[in-house]
This record gives C-alpha cells, structure tokens and sequence, in this order.
C-alpha cells in the first residue's frame, strides 16, 4: 500500500480539511483524532474522542496518561504541517509533558504554538484541555526534526 | 479509610502487574501490552507490533504516541514494585528522547526502574528497545509520579489481586 503523504498535505492545507491526512495515518484513526479550525486565524485544535480503550486508569477513572503526550504530539504535528512549507511529517526529537490535572475519560482538546521554527529543527509548546481551556490538564514542550 | 493492598515484600508476583494492566488500564489492553518481568527494582514490559499503531504508513514505523503509552505504562508499574504496595499513583512529568524510530514489525520492550522512592514523590527512569537490540534505544524517559494521588488503588473494585488475601 503506497500513501501519497505530500499530495495528502498539500491538499490538507489547501482545503483546511485534515480529515484524508489523518485517515491515512493508522494511529490516529485509532485514536479517533479529529482536527478542526481554532479560534485564532491559523490555529488548529485537535480532538480524542470519549473511548474506553483511552481510559488509563479504569478506578477513578482517567485518561491514559501515554494517551494524553500523544494528543499533545499529534496536535504539534498538525501544526507543524498546517504552518511549514514542507510536505514531510516532521520528526519528534523529545517531548516534555507536565500533568496538570487528573484527565477523565471525556472529549479532550489540544492546540499548540510553534515556538521557534527553524530551518532543520522547531520548538513547538501544547497544551490539552477538556471542558475549559483556561484549566488545561496537560502542558507539553517538543522539539521536532524538519528533515 | 485505607484500601491499599500490600504485596509480598520478598518478590512481586508478575500476575500483579498483569491484573494491573489487563483490569486497571484499559488502554494497555487495546494496546496489547504484555508483561515480560518484574522484580522489585525493575519492569519490563512489551508492546507487540501492532500496524494500527503507525504514524508513517510509508515506513511502518510505530507513532511516537505509542511509545509514549508504553513508557509511561512501565514507569508506573516499576512505581508500585520499588512501593511494595498497590496505592495509586499520578503521572506529574514525563520526558521523553526518541533516540530512533521503533522499527516496521518488530516486538518493542520497555523496562523501567524507580531510581529515588520518597513519601509523596518517585522518580523513575525508563528505556524503550527492540528485545534483540537492548543497549541501541528507540526511547530514553526519565518521569516523576505523585504518591498517593487517590485513595483508590489502581485495580477495578472487586479484583483478586494474586498473593494477596482477598
């Protein structure tokens, strides 16, 4: 199975429609990962889906907190590719999430902001929130590699 | 009031773990996640290569969010071996280096280790490697976790815990 990524991304951004590009993806039609238009003109929000199979602690319960890092670096991706002039995935160097709060197993959201975008390398800061965005669960700092 | 359920203090019983992840964290068995061995000082733990876990169809290379899953998985396990005792514990930070992509069809494992245990706070280190290569690392993690964030331990209500009396 060959996946046209460029062709998928360059439509992607032309349309504002990430839907193709992440159906292509496995791990974020495993996710459930949606992405619609943010509030502020070139920002993206990623969302995961209320889903069982996410719940990393079934007692209280909450999220899985592997599952929380993902939508943070998922969310990094998307804008990345959304605000870069490459057609390639970028590559995650390292990721620093800090937990904030307990996440329950609700719809959950994430943006990010490119911090610095470098020739080779950027700085990309997430946060993911569930009913209030001014009370995030979960903050994020990444670096990832534009080959 | 305390439920807290003690472990032997000589060794833990691998099925411990295993009930932890099979009935505790769901998304551990979607991901399915197995135990490979667990001592008091360390865990291990793998993630069988799984293609709806891809992030680059053109490579076949697992999605850094996985890896994460895992690794996150395992440091928390590797928390409550160094503890001796099933009481619930929260992810405060996790810092992950993929060092290298985890490779198209191949077993990734995770072994982790409590390095520092103090009243509220464990700090663990942990690593992510394909079983046949473990000293070339697809991910270096270093995390901290807050003890006792709960007073409900990380098993669903009802569930034996293997070597514990009910």
């Amino acid at each position: 199975m060959s996946v046209d990524f460029e062709t998928l991304i360059a439509e992607a951004r032309a349309g504002r429609d990430f839907a193709p590009f992440l159906a292509a993806v496995p791990y974020f039609r495993f996710l459930g990962l949606t992405v619609k238009a943010g509030e502020n003109d070139g920002e993206l929000i990623c969302a995961l889906p209320a889903d069982p199979k996410l719940i990393g602690n079934a007692r209280l319960p909450a999220l899985h907190g592997g599952v929380v890092g993902a939508l943070l670096e998922s969310v990094a991706i998307v804008q990345l590719i959304w605000s870069a002039e490459t057609d390639r995935i970028p590559k995650i160097i390292d990721l620093q999430v800090d937990y904030l709060r307990s996440a329950r197993p609700v719809e959950t959201f994430a943006r990010a902001v490119i911090t610095k975008h470098g020739r080779r390398v950027a700085n990309v800061r997430a946060e993911a929130w569930q009913d209030d965005p001014a009370r995030p669960v979960a903050a994020a700092h990444a670096h990832f590699l534009l080959a | 009031m305390s439920e807290v359920p003690q472990l032997n203090p000589d060794s833990i019983d691998p099925k411990v773990v295993e009930s932890i992840i099979l009935q505790g964290i769901p998304h551990c068995k979607a991901l399915g996640v197995k135990v490979i061995e667990v001592s008091r000082s360390h865990v291990t733990l793998s993630l069988p290569y799984n293609p709806d876990l891809v992030g680059d169809p053109a490579s076949g290379i697992l999605h850094g969010g996985a890896v994460t899953s895992l690794v996150d998985s395992v440091a928390g396990m590797a928390v409550f071996a160094a503890m001796q005792k099933l009481q619930a514990v929260a992810t405060l930070d996790l810092r992950i280096d993929y060092l290298k992509p985890a490779l198209a069809e191949k077993e990734l494992y995770a072994t982790a280790e409590c390095y520092k245990l103090t009243r509220s706070i464990a700090f663990v280190r942990a690593r992510a490697y394909h079983p046949e290569t473990p000293d070339d690392l697809v991910a270096n993690c270093v995390a901290t976790f807050m003890i006792g964030s709960s007073d409900k331990p990380p098993l669903p209500k009802g569930t034996k815990v293997p070597g514990v009396p009910a």
